[in-house]
């Protein structure tokens, strides 16, 4: 347990000193906000959805967790680069531990970094419509925050250098935001591209954390809860496959 | 007795570059033992064999009576190693960097404390220890992995070019020290060196590799007198040639170049 504690701690200490990552990582969801939330809003209403503020807020909670965790879990790759992965990959601590120690500790960035939106979300006017939801949606964002950062970790494992980040950001992380829900109700989408949507885990995360903060869903919190959840355990055992093979 | 042992060790990188080619070496218990050769020799691909880090292609090993591709756990356990590249956390302070350290290796929370305290002073890093890392000098940062090795009271100390960076004050003061721990403690010591002056003095046993073939062990009186040369340098020119070695640039050299353009 002190192995998984010692690197969760590691993670959150190197987050908390670097205050330009903390201000820099809420610039793009208040531009999201802003811009998405404004520029729409009049057209969501005149088109009957009620208020987009409303909708957008979870879904812009969510990209925040989701762009933290993936490059909490692809930071393994700068760990190898620079050395520091040598140091822990030669200790007599099994790897699956490592490994869910860095998860841990690059779930909870994420999940401070979506409460610093929730709050910013407050301020452009957000309002959840019950208070008692909110520690459900801190579980589910934890859930989502584990997923996505062993995802990272997973790709981390396949990847030699940074060469490939714009890759993963053009190709993997923006894909999984934009067909998530996140900015538009997916109930009208085209077939093909429900489809698509249906195959996103974040689908389920942004519908749950919707339902708990404005009770709106498309597929009920129990599946969503049960989607994310196994989807989870499935990547967390991939990524602890994968660093057990992994050479520094 | 011996503390390791290797016989017809071999990697191969892509199965095409053959990094190391059939190497065979023992190391006795409590020995200081010298594993020399020029860049791209094969020093740094053994050291991480025998550490676990890269498994061989062929070949065997015993680590302290373990395989490490077996028991890797085992090896870890008995283990300590200051690598060639940087492998401290920048982020972090000196004190916590060792924390780290003695919470991987299970170090009892109650001589914890002493043990990084008594450390830190080896390597005088006692004033510095609440300072971020990454506003160190490169030869404190070696220190601090130093002290950071040696924190688990390791059976083997593998030391990848230690004193690489050292000025002399420091590199005499921790080769004093090391020696009292191997004399007081029994521990092993494998290392690496381009200082030639170093491993004659220190090591009781030496090795050369070469395009990753061992040309010469024996100890430094032993191979001078095989070569016919009146110090290890000359000794050392004569079995591996006098010609300037090119090494490609490795990810994590290119890496560094990147941010290194990066902050500017």
């Amino acid at each position: 347990m002190e192995t998984i504690y010692i690197l969760w701690l590691r993670q959150i200490k190197k987050y908390f000193r670097s205050r330009s990552r903390i201000i820099g990582s809420l610039g793009q969801p208040l531009l999201f906000l802003v811009s998405f939330g404004f520029g729409f809003g009049s057209v969501y209403s005149q088109a009957g959805q009620g208020n987009y503020m409303q909708f957008l807020a979870p879904g812009i909670i969510l990209m925040s967790v989701l762009f933290t965790a993936v490059f909490a879990g692809i930071e393994v790759i700068w760990d190898r680069q620079f050395g520091f992965l040598k140091e822990t990959l030669v200790a007599p601590v099994p790897r699956f531990q490592i490994m869910l120690g860095r998860t841990f500790g690059g779930a909870t960035v994420a999940v401070i970094q979506g409460i610093l939106v929730f709050l910013l979300t407050l301020l452009v006017g957000f309002r959840p419509v019950d208070l008692a939801m909110l520690p459900l949606a801190l579980i589910i964002i934890f859930i989502v925050a584990v997923l996505f950062t062993s995802i990272g970790t997973v790709i981390a494992t396949l990847m030699d250098d940074m060469q490939g980040f714009q890759l993963i950001m053009n190709f993997l992380v923006m894909p999984v935001f934009f067909l998530s829900g996140a900015l538009f109700p997916i109930d009208g989408l085209p077939q093909a591209l429900k489809t698509i949507v249906h195959f996103n885990p974040l689908t389920y995360g942004v519908d749950a954390v919707r339902d708990c903060l404005i009770s709106v869903s498309s597929f009920g919190l129990p599946l969503d809860m049960f989607i994310i959840f196994t989807t989870t355990l499935v990547f967390l055992a991939i990524g602890s496959l994968l660093f057990e093979k992994i050479q520094a | 007795m011996d503390i390791i042992s290797v016989s017809g060790l071999t990697k191969k990188f892509n199965h095409t570059i053959t990094a190391v080619d059939h190497i065979g070496f023992t190391v006795k218990k409590g020995e200081i033992f010298a594993f020399l050769g020029p860049n791209g020799a094969g020093k740094s691909t053994t050291i991480k064999m025998l550490t676990t880090i890269l498994d061989p292609s062929s070949g065997k090993i015993s680590v302290n009576d373990f395989d490490p591709q077996t028991d890797k756990h085992q090896v870890r356990k008995s283990i300590g190693i200051v690598f060639q590249d940087h492998s401290l956390d920048d982020d972090l302070t000196a004190l916590e960097n060792m924390q780290f350290h003695a919470a991987l290796y299970h170090i009892d929370s109650v001589q914890r404390s002493r043990r990084i305290s008594e450390m830190l002073q080896f390597v005088e890093l006692t004033d510095r220890q609440n300072s971020l890392v990454k506003t160190f000098s490169g030869g404190m940062k070696r220190r601090l992995e130093i002290a950071r090795g040696l924190l688990h009271h390791p059976r083997i100390l593998f030391l990848d070019e230690p004193t690489l960076g050292l000025d002399p004050q420091t590199r005499n003061h921790m080769w004093e020290y090391l020696k009292i721990i191997n004399k007081d403690e029994g521990m092993t010591i494998f290392f690496t060196t381009h200082y030639m002056e170093e491993a004659e003095k220190i090591a009781d046993h030496i090795a050369i590799i070469d395009h990753g073939k061992i040309v010469a062990q024996g100890t430094s009186r032993e191979l001078q007198t095989k070569t016919k040369t009146d110090s290890l340098e000359a000794a050392f020119l004569s079995v591996t040639g006098s010609s300037i070695r090119e090494e490609e640039a490795s990810s994590t050299d290119q890496m560094r170049q990147a941010r290194r353009m990066w902050r500017r």
